[in-house]
């Protein structure tokens, strides 16, 4: 075996940077330069703005209500120093709720930038496309837009929309290697105040990780379990994988 | 007790203790977050100014979290040595200062004082020492800790091999343990954090890295850095375990926010000794603290993030650890905001964990939604270098896949190796020569494919 063949053979069981090479004992040039530009792409995925005008042109394409709300970060900035300020509404936002009928819904859906709004504007429209017809059973409130959000945020909001279930699709924390990856949870009975066994959450949906398809899937056998069980978080078991692996074995 | 002193045209008063250790830390997000944090620098260096001339004694008389209401405030308070105090009992935190910077104090005098020394004090004295105080004072002291081999010694410089895999997937873990070991990484242990949390996966973890231990004879300790309950469960069963992990807080709150208790920790202590699987030494516990856990689990008391830090290595210090690692730059902006942040942070828990007895390592790491870069870590890297830090991380490519952060890689400890001369630990050292995989200087040679390791 060549010593290439022996090292590319390591390398394929693993998505960790292994088999560099060295230059001395340090990274070799091109990989020093191909860690710098992931590190690129994932700091200004945190820092770039939600496209909010695209999403709601692709949203309103999709024959759906829409509500762009904030949270009580103003910028970017405050949003990455006070987590708190990033999971409560701001007034304005609290008051354009206030303006639509007192109805109530079985599921809000929100969309927050979160830490990578490119994640968002990546991800989120093809996974409505795909999960919406999931749920045609069920009354919707207006689709959120949210800017400078974090998860629990959710709660306020299908809170306030009388909600049975908040379902928020955010950016999540960009990883080197994942920058644009979305994150989605789902939250019984929204109240604010709720913690985190409270959801249940699918993360890792990107190109290279979940597919659309399959996340849509999951969410759609999360939300009907969440209303039948009237619950979620910890006590919802997540039997999704093993009912998949019975269909396929039935297919056999 | 009045606390004040005058800065500019203003007397600045602070109503006890908690408040001049809090407003005298350098800038920290978290502690802003907290409302803890000065003002203006001026009423920092106030409270500076304050807590320079209080007497190390006055910190016997008042405790800044009531031992009535929190068990780590009564550990401190039972594991205070009277008898070492005396040598320094009559200094202020200024003069302490003076004392640790003094010629004439050395590692071994630094060391008989330190069971008189209380988190308090040693936060309190970090306080108003600049980065190359703690620098100094810390490349004094050396700590030594063993189990399969012997970590700490002074020109020693050890890693923690971490071959994280975002599924635990046994072959994934196996390539990157390989590629570290072919870079001389793993003597300090070979750890990995498990993306679950099951004793049984856990368990084919622990399973898999003994037999490559044994395989080939490897002078180290393996660990999975599962809950400590979980570990316990697993050594009731006979489990290969070296080290027992936990992460640990500085509060009774803290602790219970991490799902374990004092107890727990004392039983999976005397179960790991129990077990006698050392064969130079028995420290076996492996302890992971960061600033600012208290603040996350809303568990502080009032007390800022870097006292609540020190509170931690009294727990620390009870059960005679193999590792400490602070892992600095992991919990996010709002805690500390940017590189130089986390560099002050590190340097200043290296220093106070050194102060209080304790093996002190580093994750020099961040993530990326903070103000820092590779870059900031090359820097606390080469500091925490100079100032004789028992160990980092190695990672592949500084890349962790598991935990979507970037800590230091296989190649950084070969910089820092290189550039100041740093060994691994003697017997792994000797290994690495025996298996042909460094000349007799250390110096790593080129990795051959025909080498018996890449055919695992």
């Amino acid at each position: 075996m060549s010593d290439e063949s022996a090292w590319e053979k390591l390398k394929s069981y693993t998505d960790a940077r292994i088999a560099l090479g060295r230059s001395g004992g340090s990274l070799p040039t091109s990989e020093l330069l191909k860690f710098r530009k992931d590190h690129a792409l994932a700091k200004d995925a945190v820092w770039t703005e939600l496209d909010v005008k695209l999403l709601e042109r692709e949203i309103e394409g999709l024959q759906l209500s829409i509500v762009k709300l904030s949270s009580q970060a103003a910028d970017r900035l405050a949003y990455i120093k006070r987590p708190d300020f990033g999971r409560k509404l701001d007034q304005e936002s609290i008051a354009r709720i206030a303006c639509f009928p007192k109805t109530e819904h079985d599921i809000s859906i929100i969309l927050a930038d979160g830490l990578s709004a490119q994640a968002i504007s990546l991800h989120a429209i093809p996974f409505l496309k795909e999960f919406l017809p999931t749920i045609s059973a069920y009354s919707l409130a207006p689709i959120c837009l949210v800017n400078q959000g974090r998860v629990a945020i959710s709660d306020e909001i299908g809170e306030l929309f009388s909600s049975k279930i908040s379902i928020i699709l955010i950016g999540e924390r960009p990883g080197l290697s994942s920058p644009y990856s979305m994150g989605i949870y789902l939250t019984y009975n929204p109240k604010a105040g709720n913690t985190d066994e409270k959801r249940n959450c699918i993360s890792n949906i990107r190109t290279g990780g979940l597919p659309y398809s399959y996340a849509a899937g999951k969410l759609a056998f999360l939300t009907s379990e969440a209303l039948r069980l009237k619950l979620s978080g910890v006590n919802l078991k997540d039997t999704f994988d093993s009912q998949l692996l019975k269909n396929d074995n039935r297919k056999q | 007790m009045v606390y004040q002193h005058a800065v500019g045209n203003f007397n600045f008063t602070f109503p006890d203790l908690k408040t001049v250790l809090a407003k005298a830390s350098p800038e920290k997000s978290g502690d802003q977050m907290a409302g803890l944090a000065a003002k203006s620098e001026q009423e920092r260096i106030a409270a500076k100014l304050v807590l320079a001339d209080l007497p190390l004694k006055h910190f016997l008389a008042e405790e800044i979290i009531p031992s009535e209401v929190d068990n780590v405030s009564q550990l401190i308070q039972d594991s205070f040595d009277a008898k070492a105090f005396e040598v320094i009992g009559h200094l202020t935190v200024g003069s302490f200062r003076d004392w640790l910077l003094d010629y004439k104090t050395d590692g071994e005098k630094i060391k008989q004082i330190s069971p008189g020394l209380t988190p308090e004090m040693v936060a309190a004295v970090s306080k108003i020492m600049a980065n190359q105080d703690l620098i100094l004072v810390a490349s004094k002291i050396e700590i030594v800790s063993k189990f399969r081999n012997t970590i700490g010694l002074k020109g020693n410089f050890s890693t923690r091999l971490q071959p994280n895999n975002a599924t635990d997937d046994p072959k994934g873990i196996m390539a990157s343990t390989i590629d570290g070991l072919m870079y001389g990484v793993g003597d300090a242990v070979i750890g990995i954090n498990p993306a679950s949390d099951s004793a049984d996966a856990t368990l084919k973890l622990l399973e898999m890295l003994d037999k490559l231990r044994q395989q080939y004879d490897i002078p180290t300790q393996t660990c999975v850095l599962s809950h400590v309950t979980t570990t316990l469960e697993l050594i009731n069963k006979n489990a290969p375990v070296d080290l027992v992990f936990q992460s640990i807080g500085g509060t009774e709150k803290t602790n219970s926010s991490f799902g374990f208790s004092l107890e727990n920790l004392s039983e999976a202590y005397q179960a790991g000794l129990e077990m006698n699987r050392g064969t130079v030494g028995n420290n076996l516990m492996y302890f992971e603290t960061g600033q600012g856990s208290a603040h996350s689990a809303n568990a502080h008391h009032g007390i800022d993030q870097q006292t609540c830090e020190v509170r931690a290595y009294a727990v620390a210090r009870k059960y005679n650890p193999f590792l400490v690692n602070t892992v600095v730059g992991f919990i996010g902006p709002e805690y500390l905001y940017d590189g130089k942040q986390v560099i002050r942070a590190g340097l200043e828990d290296h220093f106070c964990g050194k102060l209080m007895g304790l093996p002190m390592g580093c994750d020099i790491c961040y993530t990326n939604h903070i103000s820092a870069d590779q870059d900031d870590m090359d820097n606390l890297l080469t500091l925490l270098g100079v100032a004789g830090c028992n160990f980092i991380m190695g990672v592949p490519g500084a890349d962790d896949v598991m935990l979507n952060y970037q800590s230091t890689s296989f190649h950084d400890q070969l910089y820092i190796r290189q550039v100041l001369g740093l060994k691994r630990a003697p017997e792994f050292e000797e290994w690495l020569f025996k298996m042909g995989m460094t000349d007799q200087s250390g110096k790593i040679l080129e990795a051959k494919s025909s080498h018996k390791l890449l055919s695992l």
